[in-house]
């Protein structure tokens, strides 16, 4: 749930629209901001789930130490999406255990933190 | 190592928070030629830009002002001392010889090679655990802040915050301005930690803040849908039978911090373990200069204060390290010095910030201790 | 049962009356008046400079509690905005024959408007009567702490500090 009025902040700047997909649906993002804040607007808590228990993980710092956040990005697996930017057309999975490296996925990562 | 190239500076700030901001204007208006400060975040500031609240202390604190504007004049006044900030840069080594390895997506690894180091680089926030800690909806409270004032987003409607300190009363405020409910505050001592009037301002918006509570377990299969709370006993220890469930879909822990002391670890200063400023600080003396010469400490670094601690040590260092480099002269360095030192010594004064001034005063005898057993013949 | 600021985290009645910013109620009677309900000692000052009649003094150092200086506070008003805490208030027995005002420092949204009806609020957070928004003072001096007065009953004028814009959500 974005936060269009705020009385310190004041009235939200009209920025740009991204439109990324997260699991195959397309959802709304806004230029400049990291995956996590576009997925908790669209109410997407689940980042994704641990190798031995299947437990969910999801936002719990929010400066890239921790780790809980990391989805499958484009198809590069463990990236801290509280601190990476949304780009048009990203393709974003909640990721299972240590995730996978998919053969499309572009072959510098320099992108990614 | 010896392949990296080198970069030379006269100061290197490790921090662009408020302490390291702070140490650069001063070192760089005094007249030092080449300052550097740090940063391995995005934005300079530190903790600045979440803090949407009015300021404490005095005037030359700039109370009165929210943390989001001091964050801003600040970095006006780094301009125009025209120290230099490297952003998205990480400060991952610093060696024997005291030069710093960083590494930056733009510039590649470098190796600094500086005069004078002044570490001011804040600290970090403590978890509990307990069941369910592992759920989506349970975060820091500092998460919880950087999503709503920095990202503009809500984790959640319905909050549980555990912690009544200074953060988790500041963040339950900022949480329903930003238009969620905070069903209850848990503090696990009998009294309330933070100042008064951030507790009045929660209470009068209808929130329960319960000392001598805590957290037993976090409910949900996928996320926190609520929370069971238990009452604890003079001992601390939770009485059977008084659990509650409360509604909630995020907890946050306000726990304390702890500070980010790595790097000035690495450069073998000298550490002691005080609790009341959050756990092992590196000892330093009067001019904030660690037990490694040369090796300077300023902010929650050195033991978790506030804001306008965090400036006036920054200060400090900054004019200290512009002394030590020639650039004030003695007389001139150790006025300005003792002025800072006045307004710290003010600022740790009262409930609050005596039992700091008491651990300030500890870290600096033992500095001295140290210093007197290294140099004795 | 722990009464005061640090158990209940709203100050008592003994906490208010012995703090040095809070005006005696003779003064109160008299006509508008700065309330400062700051009674904890922490290190603060801006209340001073605020002031512009010189009514508010910390002196040094600065963690002593604000004093009101009651003749020379006239209630302008100009201090309610100012206090980082958001501790201070102000209130007008003489404002009419039923009514008091009672002026509040307020930073939600969304921002109630002049002549609307409100919950008045305890400092507990209780809903303890009605109120009447009179004016709200959202000007940029005020750096975004909106001050707002409300009017009523004055049996009420010293225990309303909040009010509630909307119902209280079901949870």
């Amino acid at each position: 749930m974005r936060i269009v009025n705020h009385p310190i902040l004041g009235v939200m700047k009209p920025r740009k629209r991204v439109y990324i997909k997260v699991d195959g649906n397309k959802i709304e993002a806004i230029e400049g901001e990291p995956i996590l804040a576009a997925l908790l607007a669209n109410g997407i808590k689940v980042c994704r789930y641990t190798k031995k228990r299947n437990e969910p993980r999801g936002l719990f710092c929010a400066i890239g130490r921790c780790t809980d956040c990391v989805m499958t990005v484009n198809g590069v697996p463990n990236v801290r999406t509280c601190v990476t930017l949304v780009e048009e057309e990203m393709r974003i999975e909640t990721q299972r255990g240590l995730g996978k490296w998919s053969k499309d996925r572009p072959t510098n990562s320099e992108n990614f933190k | 190592m010896n392949k990296m190239r080198k970069h030379k500076v006269e100061v290197a700030v490790v921090g662009a928070g408020p302490a390291g901001l702070a140490a650069a204007i001063e070192a760089a208006s005094a007249g030092a030629k080449k300052v550097l400060i740090i940063d391995e975040n995005t934005k300079a500031g530190g903790q600045l830009f979440k803090q949407i609240h009015k300021f404490f202390g005095s005037e030359a604190h700039l109370a009165g002002t929210r943390g989001i504007d001091i964050g801003a004049k600040l970095l006006k006044e780094v301009e125009k001392s025209r120290a230099e900030i490297w952003l998205e840069t990480i400060v991952f080594a610093i060696y024997e010889d005291k030069k710093l390895a960083i590494i930056n997506k733009a510039k590649g690894s470098r190796l600094i090679e500086a005069k004078k180091i002044i570490f001011a680089t804040g600290a970090s926030e403590n978890v509990i655990s307990f069941p369910g800690w592992t759920l989506p909806g349970v975060m820091g409270a500092g998460a919880a802040q950087t999503m709503v004032n920095l990202h503009r987003v809500l984790p959640g409607r319905s909050i549980l915050m555990i912690g009544s300190g200074n953060v988790g009363l500041i963040v339950s405020y900022q949480l329903m301005q930003a238009g969620a409910e905070v069903v209850a505050v848990l503090e696990a001592m009998p009294k309330i930690g933070g100042y008064g009037v951030h507790a009045s301002k929660i209470r009068r918006a209808g929130v329960s803040i319960l000392t001598s509570h805590t957290i037993k377990q976090a409910n949900g299969k996928d996320f926190v849908e609520s929370a069971t709370i238990i009452k604890l006993d003079e001992k601390g220890k939770p009485i059977p039978g008084t659990e509650k469930r409360l509604k909630v879909d995020t907890i946050c822990l306000a726990v304390g911090l702890s500070p980010l002391a790595e790097l000035a670890w690495m450069a073998g200063c000298k550490f002691e373990y005080i609790p009341e400023l959050g756990g092992f600080v590196s000892l330093h003396n009067e001019d904030m200069e660690t037990s490694v010469e040369d090796i300077y400490v300023a902010g929650d670094i050195t033991g978790v204060e506030e804001e306008n601690t965090a400036i006036d040590e920054g200060r400090l260092a900054g004019v200290s390290v512009a002394g030590s480099l020639g650039y004030l002269s003695s007389r001139e360095a150790n006025e300005r010095k003792q002025i800072i030192r006045d307004r710290l010594k003010c600022l740790r004064m009262g409930p609050f910030g005596e039992v700091r001034q008491k651990a300030k005063e500890k870290i600096m005898k033992l500095w001295s201790n140290y210093h007197e057993s290294r140099y004795k013949v | 049962m722990n009464q005061g600021i640090k158990y209940r985290g709203c100050p008592s009645r003994e906490e208010l009356e012995n703090s040095p910013g809070y005006p005696s109620a003779e003064r109160v009677n008299k006509g508008p008046v700065a309330v400062i309900e700051c009674v904890e000692e922490i290190p603060c000052n801006p209340c001073e400079a605020a002031c512009p009649y010189g009514a508010i003094k910390v002196g040094e150092p600065i963690i002593n509690l604000p004093t009101l200086l009651e003749n020379k506070c006239i209630g302008c008003g100009v201090c309610i905005a100012k206090c980082p805490g958001l501790a201070i208030f102000w209130v007008d027995l003489t404002y009419s024959k039923d009514e008091a005002l009672v002026a509040i420092p307020y930073e939600y949204l969304p921002l109630p408007q002049p002549g609307e009806r409100v919950e008045a609020v305890s400092r507990e957070g209780k809903t303890i009567t009605q109120g009447r928004i009179v004016k709200v003072d959202n000007r940029k001096r005020n750096d975004r702490t909106a001050v707002i007065y409300l009017a009523v009953k004055p049996e009420f004028a010293q225990e309303v500090r909040s009010v509630r814009v909307f119902p209280k959500r079901n949870s």
